[in-house]
């Protein structure tokens, strides 16, 4: 097969998506983690601060999800298809909650009736608690196989299927990582009470995140033996573990010492060692299938045609300085604690 | 069967819900780059007044835009995977260029657009909105490209059979300018100027007849007018493009959009009409060969018939295309009509002692955003029964492990959270008209101490 850089274009591909989704976590995983904590948040100054800390940039944060939906559904059609379509229902979920988290932020200020403010309020709360704790669920699913069987198609049964243990395990561990992210890009774009407030937050869901990191990962060496293996087999992958584990560690390190540019740099980072972590448990694999692993879906199996992802590395090497540029420019522009002013939510 | 009407129910439904958006969002990124350019061309506060007033506007419909697209870019996995699996080769590359080049640059540059009024200068602000407007304009090439190759395929080979055949892309630039892309990417823009602009003449016509904001209302009314005037003029010859793109690459279309069903013979042209679908007849006030000379430039040349199809090629709803077609067309000429008619009294000087034609104005909103929904509906139907023109029929096209209780479910969850879209979209979108223009001021900010226990 064609290779480029000593890749083989699949491999290439199967690494610009985990790349866009790790940068999705990353982006939009401190919005989730932001809008987690908004109940949290007693006053109606400071609700507002924390909903202004996101409100020029979650847009442009989403939009990674849908390049990187499409960058799947362009690199590996047959994994898009199918596994979409197996996890109906939580996808239908999700989108349901990405609409009522869009439409609470745009709506939440433009009335000035209390129950309004609450309501919406509520509904954005609720709405990025789901979705942190359904990209986990998601993941969880994806790590641990479903049932595929031939011709490619789901053979599970039952509505609620995909709240298994272990996806369950993967969802509260997603949804209190985002919650420490969140917790720290809120303590760096507030001052005063509210970034106090946070300091203290954020040692709860950190706790949190530890102790579901860890039940997982005692899940996974005990009941999924196809990751297991994989680390059992490549001992020299137990690299990255360690690195996560010593990123993680440097969050409150660097809290403590009032660091916080850096500590928001290392949560991070450790959503992109996770991520890592992932991919090397997929590879070359993207879903496990639990019924026999012939019916498994490969990075080869369901890519799409070599011209195909030939052109997309071409689409993707013109779009991602584009992309970058604006990102660090919009970024720049809105630095610094959030003031609120005409143009605020 | 029962999954394969459910599917395609959600999917129109869905579809065209989102659709109301995207139009308004492309319609008034046009608006706002003009109202801007004249600020800081004229350094004229009127034009500053309606940019921040129409910004707010726009954000509304961008969001819902924003958030109801989603879902259509996750459908295709879920309701249509067979389709996706296969045309992902070829659709792929279409989404994935649309999200790099196009929603990135919308999304990216929007917060500087909403809320960078106090924080960049002016000429940056400007840029901004131009991204966002560019964005716009390229996300539409993006998935109209890809809609257009479904209806008319090219620069692709099948690879594999039966089950596991697909699509495979040979030529990329053959298959972006597929026979059909660039007429109807014009056309679709073009609807998309339309539906922003006649939004804008229908707010102003109601202030300047309440005697609101007299003054500013007038200034855009007549950048609207020219706007509206010049595409609706547009939208015309477009339209006849796809139309004669229609006769040449989708022959059945063509004949179900004017309910021709004899095999080979010269074909009328309807104004209005009813197709009796089972003595295939059309009672309704016709030119007679009129189709063949749109065509031909010959009232007496032969165009194919829907019988020339077999039954189980030929579109299945033939009067709907028909009705939906002649009512896209019908709205055309009321737009033409209507804004050369205004233009002319603008010209005298008395447009705005003219409160009938503001009246309806006031109304003409809806028309362009109705002649877009009819227009697809027109292209989508027509194209049935098959998904991929010629290649991959729709009622193969669904997913095969998704049940039809699954897709109920989600068809009523989002029936409802649409609804309510829906509301919230004209509540808000009523309460910004009437408070009016000027006051920066009210965001309705509740005193900042409010406490939540
Ligand atoms: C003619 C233009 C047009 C058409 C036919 C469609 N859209 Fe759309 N879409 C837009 C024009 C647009 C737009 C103008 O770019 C957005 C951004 C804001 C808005 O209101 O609409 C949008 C938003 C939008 C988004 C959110 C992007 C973001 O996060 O910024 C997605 C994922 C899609 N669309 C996907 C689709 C799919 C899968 C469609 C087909 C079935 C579709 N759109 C039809
Ligand atoms: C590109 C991928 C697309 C696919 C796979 C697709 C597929 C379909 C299918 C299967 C139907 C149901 C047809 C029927 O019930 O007769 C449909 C209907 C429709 N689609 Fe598309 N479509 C696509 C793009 C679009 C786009 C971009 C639009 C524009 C916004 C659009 C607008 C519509 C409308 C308005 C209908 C309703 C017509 C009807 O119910 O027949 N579609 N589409
Ligand atoms: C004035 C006379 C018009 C004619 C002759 C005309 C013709 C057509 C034709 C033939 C199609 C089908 C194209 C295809 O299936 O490939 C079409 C589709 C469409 N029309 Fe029109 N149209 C007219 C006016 C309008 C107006 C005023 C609007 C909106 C403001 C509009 C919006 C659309 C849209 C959104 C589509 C679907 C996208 C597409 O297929 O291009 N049309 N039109």
């Amino acid at each position: 097969m064609e290779t480029l850089l000593g890749l083989d274009y699949p491999t290439l591909w199967f690494l610009v998506v985990g790349g866009l989704f790790a940068g999705y976590a990353i982006l939009d995983g401190f919005d989730f983690g932001a809008g987690a904590w908004h109940l949290f948040l007693k006053k109606e100054e400071s609700r507002r601060i924390a909903l202004n800390a996101i409100g020029p940039v979650w847009d442009g944060n989403e939009v990674w999800l849908v390049i990187g939906g499409g960058a799947l559904f362009a690199g590996f059609p047959i994994m898009y298809a199918t596994f979409f379509s197996s996890m109906y229902i939580p996808f239908m979920l999700f989108l349901v909650f990405i609409i009522f988290r869009a439409i609470s932020i745009e709506f939440r200020s433009k009335e000035k009736m209390l129950w309004w403010r609450k309501m919406w309020d509520i509904s954005y709360s609720v709405s990025s608690i789901a979705l942190a704790f359904l990209l986990g669920v998601v993941l969880g699913n994806v790590l641990q196989g479903i049932a595929i069987g031939e011709k490619l198609t789901y053979s599970g049964s039952g509505f609620f299927e995909f709240l298994n243990p272990f996806a369950l395990l993967v969802g509260f561990t997603s949804l209190f990582l985002f919650m420490t992210h969140g917790a720290i890009y809120l303590i760096l774009k507030t001052e005063g009470r509210l970034f106090a407030k946070m300091t203290k937050l954020l040692k709860k869901s950190y706790f949190l995140f530890l102790l579901f990191f860890i039940l997982m990962s005692v899940y996974t060496f005990v009941f999924i033996p196809h990751l297991a293996a994989i680390f059992k087999s490549k001992l020299y992958l137990i690299i990255v573990p360690i690195l996560t584990i010593l990123s993680i560690a440097n969050v409150p390190r660097l809290t403590n010492k009032h660091a916080y540019g850096w500590a928001f740099f290392f949560s991070s980072l450790t959503i992109a060692l996770l991520m890592v972590l992932v991919a090397f448990g997929l590879y070359p694999n993207l879903l496990y299938s639990t019924i026999d692993q012939k019916y498994s879906l490969t990075i080869y199996n369901s890519a799409a045609s070599i011209k195909s992802l030939k052109i997309m590395m071409i689409i993707v090497a013109i779009g991602t300085p584009l992309v970058l540029g604006y990102t660090i420019f919009v970024y720049k522009t809105f630095s610094g604690k959030v003031k609120l002013d005409e143009t605020s939510y | 069967m029962e999954t394969e009407i459910l599917a395609r129910i959600q999917f129109a439904f869905t579809v065209g819900f989102h659709y109301i958006y995207p139009p308004l969002s492309i319609g008034l990124g046009l608006i706002l780059v003009l109202f801007e350019s004249l600020y800081l061309k004229t350094k004229n506060e009127d034009y500053h007044q309606l940019a921040r007033f129409w910004t707010k506007i726009f954000a509304i419909t961008f969001g819902i835009g924003v958030a109801t697209g989603i879902v259509m870019e996750f459908e295709f996995g879920t309701n249509w995977a067979t389709y996706s699996r296969f045309v992902g080769d070829i659709f792929g590359s279409a989404l994935a260029a649309e999200g790099i080049f196009a929603f990135a640059l919308e999304s990216g540059f929007l917060g500087i657009l909403l809320f960078g009024w106090n924080r960049v200068p002016k000429w940056v602000h400007l840029v901004s909105t131009i991204g966002v407007f560019l964005g716009s304009m390229f996300s539409a090439v993006w998935i109209v490209v890809a809609n257009s190759w479904q209806q008319t395929p090219a620069g692709f080979h099948i690879v594999g059979k039966g089950f596991s055949a697909r699509a495979e892309i040979t030529d990329f630039w053959q298959m972006v300018f597929n026979p059909s892309s660039v007429d109807r990417l014009t056309h679709t823009w073009i609807g998309a100027f339309l539906a922003g602009s006649f939004l804008v003449l229908s707010v102003h016509a109601y202030y300047i007849l309440k005697g609101k904001h007299l003054d500013i209302s007038k200034k855009a009314f007549k950048i609207a007018l020219f706007v509206a005037t010049f595409f609706s003029l547009a939208q015309l010859f477009t339209g006849h493009k796809s139309a004669d793109g229609v006769a040449k690459n989708q022959p059945a279309k063509l004949a179900a959009m004017e309910g021709h069903y004899v095999k080979n013979a010269p074909a009328d042209l309807y104004l209005f009409g009813w197709v009796n679908q089972n003595t295939q007849k059309v009672n309704g006030l016709r030119i007679k060969g009129g189709l063949s000379f749109l065509v031909h430039q010959d009232f007496n040349k032969k165009i194919i018939g829907l019988n020339h199809f077999p039954k189980d090629e030929q579109p299945s709803q033939v009067n709907a295309v028909f009705q939906f077609y002649h009512l896209m067309v019908l709205i055309g000429m009321t737009l033409i009509g209507l804004t050369v008619l205004s233009l002319f009294y603008l010209v005298k000087g008395n447009l705005y002692e003219k409160k009938w034609l503001l009246r309806i104005f006031v109304f003409s909103a809806i028309l362009p955003q109705l002649a877009n929904q009819f227009g697809w509906f027109t292209a989508e139907m027509g194209r049935q029964p098959w998904v991929v023109y010629g290649l991959l029929r729709t009622d193969q096209a669904f997913s095969q492990a998704v049940s039809a209780n699954q897709i109920l479910f989600s068809l009523i969850l989002f029936f409802f959270v649409y609804l309510l879209l829906f509301l919230l979209f004209i509540y808000m979108l009523n309460k910004k008209i009437k408070h009016g223009i000027s006051d920066l001021e009210d965001k309705s900010k509740l005193s900042l101490n409010a406490k939540y226990e």
